[in-house]
């Protein structure tokens, strides 16, 4: 088909598109997907809104610097699967970055329109693309360069893993993927859950993985099964990426952490996500039965929405998120707040636990909360939040959910003691290369920056398999030529 | 999937399966387990290595038939498959030349305390073995403990083998014996492993026991597994499973595997509820 062309203020006068979802009084009952996606209709009329900057700043905006201008194009003119190559060339799975990336802070924050308008909906536009590829039953394989003789081991299935072991087999490199749990996708399985990132898209993108020629092995914890020396020793490894992702939780160190009913997020979560707790008991795995209870989930992250989101769906009558700043502080993504307000998500803002009580069985009761108030910005630049006196109150809960972030895995760093960590015991890199203190050993994802988002783990694998191509083979590659 | 070389019942109830699993039978240590989760649906079980042969590229473990899972696991015969296993998880035991060594196994937690008996003996100790359990019949890997064993006794609650009474009385009775303890391992039930630490104490023997909290995924990242040592959260999974005796909160831990008591038993009855409909069949 052939757009008429269209002028600029032409372009700007077409309103941003909506997202169509499931209606949420609909939604909080069920796990499938809350956004359905674009239709090609709505899909092209959004890409219309695209004004094709000479200069677009939106790529920089991009973790991997996806050609959104000429991807958007391509939308436009109705050459979707052409649209979903232009992508792949710079983004591995675009199908889940167009649902989990934050667009809003990255390449949607800086487009033209944004100022004056509404930007563009950039990743509902690449969302619509990978899905149209993917239903059309139209993936394409990318062309992979001949065999180099190399071997690389890429340890954690995750996005940086993924996406480091994408790049490398398409240049040609043998590569293997260790993976701790019985299921590939990391925290794309365990964390994200189905009705934000459905299961099928990740399993569908890892086949489309194999098809390249990228091996994976299941139930292998390295530094426990095999150690990395070993991998580069016995196993004849030129080169390793770590991307073993986040590590223990952390918990909040007030008293009653350790009652029945107080949960992390991570072992809340994988219950549900990759144990299909929410089949209990036709799966095996059980978890806190939530019907008719109070939930309080703490934390402002994506994390803490997920969990919050997920217990709502599991029945319980009051959801809490319990945050100790304001809803301007919070990390969470606004679509992510939005959604969960939608869905009758009680936010209590600037409160903060004190203490967990607990019944005499040991089951959790209460938690005593106090409130808070925002004093001067602290070192995250965020104001930080102070106790009022005397503002102690008791907020009936059944659960509890500790969302506040994770510390490292320790395991690579006390089998590899050559390998450099920091204070907070996170892999130190360079981060031009993500080469670590170890020689022909790099890392990448959380385990190197701490919790953060899929895209920026998957822009250090891309990163960090720039740079194992150049130290296997001594040429930089064209990722331009893809 | 992996494959199931052997597996026998020791005594009612209580299953040696062998399970072909090279990588994890290469670096296993005393003190270490293996998750697995038995079928497709399963949940993922931390079951401590009782034994292994590198050789064969086989990891031994001993299992109860407790809840749905170990059940299902113990109904496994060899040439049959489990879904998965992955392994060795755990630091491994402490093992040095303490001089005697006192190894404590109560009921199916002597074959947890049985490799470690094996390491012990290896570095050089005097061990003793107090294998533990309710009656005779449920006394198992009698021969294997006597073979690494300087002393070895057994102990039964009702007194129909060996020592009549409980496994820490016969603890009692060699400190009181006068002769010089230097370490002691005790594996089992946790009321038996908290009176375990509550003998040692007051001598001030350094005492060592293997904490079964329950767990999801063992490599360290939920902290389901977490437990109170010394007023502080520990990872079983990571820091453990072996832990101080002295400073554990055995209470806690108690009250923290009651947690899914109800969704248990509710597992157990669908699932042998299913069993009889199969019978009938």
């Amino acid at each position: 088909m052939d757009p008429k062309p269209m002028t600029t203020k032409e372009r700007l006068a077409i309103p941003r598109q909506a997202m169509p979802a499931q209606d949420p009084k609909e939604r909080i009952h069920n796990f499938r997907e809350v956004n359905l996606g674009y239709t090609p209709e709505l899909a092209q009329q959004e890409a219309m809104r695209c004004i094709q900057c000479k200069d677009p700043v939106c790529i920089k905006g991009c973790p991997v610097n996806i050609k959104i201008d000429r991807f958007i194009k391509l939308v436009a003119e109705g050459n979707f699967l052409g649209a979903a190559k232009k992508i792949k060339e710079d983004n591995v799975l675009p199908a889940i970055c167009g649902r989990v990336c934050p667009q809003e802070d990255q390449c949607e924050k800086v487009c033209v329109l944004t100022k004056k308008y509404t930007p563009v909906a950039i990743g509902n536009l690449e969302r619509f693309v990978a899905d149209y590829e993917r239903e059309q039953g139209k993936i394409e394989l990318p062309d992979v360069k001949p065999a180099s003789g190399k071997k690389v081991a890429v340890i954690g299935s995750g996005p940086a893993g993924l996406s480091c072991a994408n790049d490398l087999a398409r240049l040609g490199h043998s590569v293997t993927v260790f993976e701790a749990l019985h299921e590939l996708g990391g925290v794309l399985m365990y964390g994200i859950p189905e009705f934000r990132l459905p299961k099928d898209i990740v399993k569908t993108e890892i086949e489309g993985m194999k098809k390249l020629g990228v091996k994976f092995v299941t139930n292998t914890v390295v530094g426990r099964s095999v150690t990395i020396d070993e991998l580069m020793g016995e196993e004849h490894f030129d080169a390793i990426f770590i991307g073993v992702g986040a590590g223990l939780p952390w918990f909040m160190g007030i008293p009653g952490e350790n009652l029945l009913g107080v949960y992390s997020a991570n072992e809340f979560l994988t219950r549900v996500n990759l144990m299909k707790a929410y089949d209990f008991p036709r799966s095996d795995t059980p978890v806190f039965d939530c019907r008719g209870k109070n939930v309080a989930v703490f934390g402002g992250g994506n994390t803490a929405m997920d969990a919050v989101r997920t217990a709502k769906r599991l029945g319980a009558e009051h959801a809490y998120i319990v945050y100790r700043r304001s809803e301007a502080e919070m990390p969470a993504r606004a679509e992510e707040i939005h959604n969960a307000k939608e869905e009758g998500i009680e936010f209590l803002l600037l409160m903060n636990p004190v203490e967990f009580t607990g019944n005499e069985e040991q089951w959790l009761t209460g938690v005593k909360c106090i409130r808070m108030e925002l004093g001067e910005p602290d070192e995250s630049g965020r104001r930080k939040p102070v106790p009022v006196k005397g503002s102690e109150f008791l907020l009936p809960v059944d659960m509890a959910v500790i969302s506040i972030g994770n510390g490292s895995n320790p395991l690579i760093r006390q089998t590899t003691p050559d390998i450099e960590v920091s204070k907070r015991d996170t892999i130190v890199v360079d981060i031009n290369t993500m080469a670590t203190s170890k020689e022909a050993v790099y890392a990448g994802g959380d385990i190197v920056t701490g919790g953060a988002t899929v895209i920026l783990a998957m822009g250090a694998g891309r990163t960090a398999a720039r740079a194992i191509h150049e130290k296997l083979t001594g040429t930089a590659p064209n990722f331009n030529e893809w | 999937m992996y494959n199931i070389v052997s597996a026998i019942f020791l005594a009612e109830n209580i299953k040696k399966i062998e399970i072909k699993a090279p990588r994890i039978a290469k670096k296993r240590k005393a003190g270490q387990f293996v998750m697995i989760r038995v079928s497709e649906n399963g949940e993922r079980i931390p079951l401590t290595i009782a034994d292994s042969d590198p050789e064969k590229g086989t990891v031994t473990i001993i299992v109860q038939g407790m809840g749905k899972s170990t059940i299902e696991l113990n109904g496994k015969e060899a040439g049959e498959t489990i879904h998965d296993i992955v392994g060795p998880l755990g630091t491994p035991s402490h093992i040095e030349k303490f001089g005697t060594a006192v190894s404590i196994g109560g009921g199916v937690g002597t074959a947890i305390a049985y490799p470690t008996a094996v390491a012990l003996k290896k570095a050089g100790n005097y061990v003793i073995t107090i294998n533990g359990a309710r009656t005779k019949d449920l006394v198992i890997l009698e021969n294997e403990m006597k073979a690494v064993s300087d002393e070895a006794y057994i102990t039964t609650d009702d007194g129909s083998y060996g020592f009549h009474g409980f496994v820490t009385q016969k603890l009692q009775e060699l400190i009181d014996s006068g002769r010089t303890i230097d370490y002691v391992l005790a594996i089992g039930p946790i009321p038996m492993m908290r009176a375990v630490a509550e003998v040692t104490r007051p001598y001030g023997i350094p005492t060592v026991v293997s904490l079964n909290p329950v767990m999801v995924d063992g490599t360290g990242m939920c902290g389901g597994c977490r437990v109170t040592v010394e007023n502080e959260i520990r990872f079983a999974c990571v820091d453990g499973p072996e832990f101080d005796a002295h400073k554990v909160d055995f209470k806690n831990l108690s009250d923290r595997n009651r947690m899914y008591l109800g969704e248990e038993r509710q597992s157990s009855e669908t699932a042998s509820h299913k069993c009889r409909i199969g019978h009938q069949q």
